[in-house]
């Protein structure tokens, strides 16, 4: 019953699309021009990076990598992101459970504070904890008292980072579980779940996918930051240098030699770019086929009946 | 629909108390920290610091060229979404994935490679730079990489709507004899005229506070290419921390601006679209 409805339907929309598109030269010339925006602005950039780190050939490549300053900056970089990401990813879950399983006066308020580090710029972002524990800064003081460094030194870096990765696995998070609705979790409950027992075996499997690109793309961010950790650094090689940072000195530093080494980090980055990207399709492919699937499913479950 | 329900959930209390301490720990307090630092300069130095020549100048690049270059996004990333939404063209799946290229891509690389395609002897600026085209070091730069930057925002703002507009209304057009020019202009045009302005709301912000990339195409000179998050660096290496402070105060007030002219143009969005 249900198929036959169905498929009438695709038969009478593929017959009077005609009378609602444009003329095939119209078109042609819509696609044209959007390809070859897409093409100037995409694509020739990315095949840029690896052609310019290749140029000198593989054995160029790996020696500018393993250089002892680039490889230094490439294990601070996965530091910062291993303390960073997690500390967002436990935020995001904590903000998605209050904000999509409750109801409460200033809701609108506190997302919009949410996502205010996407608003700011990252030399802000990073200026903004200068001025709290900078040397003139209002703890600055205090800290040099007792010896603890966080401006140019590796915590400020973490916390520039933090701040802004900040909203990422919020931002997933929110609407994937408001979608959800809580009537599983309530159901868990009934039959005697704990609160932690529902959250793990309903509440995570059923985000698992958004939580997943929330994660990457968070990732994604907190190793490529420039700005803001830019400005809390104070950019000693080998010391407090990510690789963002490093690719920026190996450009001021090689004008002569036409940058490979700098392209050589920067390909790291624009592969990581990729693999966020490519996690991005499949999660997107991958929600669309659960949710038909379920349609399905349901359509020959009311078939049945 | 506002009536309050019994809610049997449990962790409300330690979620919201999480939430709110690394929020105001980590957010707040920082930002806080700036707002009460240019609180403690006069008036007058405050007007002094934010308005010298140099600070105009790279206020007037900024919010130049992020206009412009939001602008070009709303055209390009318009027709981007249409023909990824209505055609079927080879390759549209990729296209379609590298939409969000310039999102994942760190800034710093983004600068890199764009300076090294328009430079002399890049692949594009071989044949633009002698046209008189220079895309290196100069204001156009600027605005090609706040471009790049902000590519995605339009494109991923309408691309939902255009899917989910119902074809049955410019089929009711045609039928009524309707031109394709004046559906597109009486139906269609009016109705995703709200998202696109919301994408380039988006993109004007990302691109006021655009940093990473600049610094390596624009060459970065005094009252021509030197953008307001350059000046807030350059006065933090003077050790001029007011100077930095005050022109970071006016950029994190234009970007609260924003943030709420965009939640407002949601809303308004959000509600064409019924």
């Amino acid at each position: 019953m249900a198929g036959t409805i169905q498929s009438n339907l695709k038969a009478r929309r593929t017959a009077s699309r005609r009378g609602t598109e444009e003329p095939a030269f119209v078109k042609w010339t819509l696609i044209t021009i959007g390809l070859a925006f897409a093409l100037l602005f995409l694509l020739v950039p990315l095949v840029n990076v690896f052609y310019q780190a290749l140029e000198k050939g593989v054995r160029f490549y790996l020696a500018a990598l393993t250089e002892p300053d680039s490889w230094s900056a490439i294990r601070l970089t996965l530091i910062i992101a291993a303390i960073s990401v997690p500390l967002n990813v436990v935020f995001g879950l904590a903000a998605a459970w209050a904000i999509a399983k409750f109801e409460f006066r200033g809701k609108a308020i506190l997302i919009t504070l949410i996502d205010l580090p996407f608003a700011v710029s990252p030399v802000v972002s990073g200026l903004v904890f200068v001025l709290l524990f900078g040397m003139q800064g209002y703890f600055g003081q205090w800290l040099d008292d007792h010896n603890i460094k966080i401006i140019f030194a590796v915590p400020g870096m973490v916390m520039a980072t933090i701040f802004v990765t900040f909203p990422f696995v919020a931002r997933e998070l929110i609407p994937v579980m408001q979608a959800t609705g809580s009537e599983q979790e309530q159901a868990a409950l009934t039959l005697g779940a704990s609160g932690w027992q529902t959250f793990w075996h309903v509440t995570l499997p059923s985000v698992k996918w958004g939580l997943l690109y929330g994660v990457i793309l968070c990732n994604a961010r907190a190793m490529g930051e420039f700005g803001a950790v830019s400005v809390v650094s104070g950019k000693i090689a080998g010391q407090t240098q990510t690789m963002p940072l490093r690719v920026e000195e190996l450009y001021n530093s090689s004008k002569l030699s036409g940058g490979t080494a700098a392209f050589a980090v920067a390909s790291l980055l624009a592969l990581l770019a990729l693999f966020t990207l490519g996690v991005k399709t499949w999660v997107e492919w991958k929600t669309r086929r659960n949710y038909e699937l379920a349609q399905r499913a349901e359509a020959n479950f009311q078939s049945q009946i | 629909m506002a009536e309050k329900k019994f809610n049997p959930l449990p962790g409300f209390g330690l979620t919201m108390g999480y939430t709110l301490f690394y929020l105001s720990a980590l957010v707040l307090i920082p930002v806080a920290a700036l707002f009460l630092k240019a609180f403690q300069l006069s008036w007058h130095d405050f007007w002094r610091l934010t308005t010298d020549p140099r600070a105009l100048a790279a206020y007037k690049l900024t919010f130049g060229a992020s206009l412009l270059a939001a602008l070009v996004n709303a055209i390009f990333g318009t027709l981007l979404a249409w023909i990824l939404v209505r055609y079927e063209f080879w390759g549209k799946r990729f296209i379609d994935a590298l939409v969000d290229f310039p999102f994942a891509l760190p800034t710093a690389v983004a600068g890199l490679t764009l300076c090294s395609l328009f430079a002399g002897n890049g692949w594009l600026g071989r044949f633009l730079v002698p046209l008189g085209i220079n895309g290196a070091y100069t204001r156009l730069a600027v605005i090609i990489a706040l471009t790049f930057v902000g590519l995605p925002f339009v494109v991923r703002t309408l691309q939902p709507v255009l899917e989910n507009l119902e074809q049955e209304v410019e089929e009711a057009a045609a039928t009524l004899g309707a031109s394709r020019w004046r559906t597109f202009f009486s139906i269609l045009a009016p109705t995703l005229f709200p998202t696109v302005v919301t994408g380039f709301a988006l993109a004007f912000a990302r691109a006021v506070g655009e940093y990473g990339s600049i610094v390596f195409v624009s060459g970065n000179r005094i009252y021509e290419t030197e953008i307001a998050p350059y000046l807030i660096v350059i006065r933090l290496d003077q050790y001029d921390y007011h100077g930095a402070t005050a022109i970071a105060a006016v950029l994190m007030l234009i970007s609260f601006a924003i943030l709420i002219s965009i939640n407002w143009l949601e809303s308004w969005a959000s509600h064409f679209e019924r």
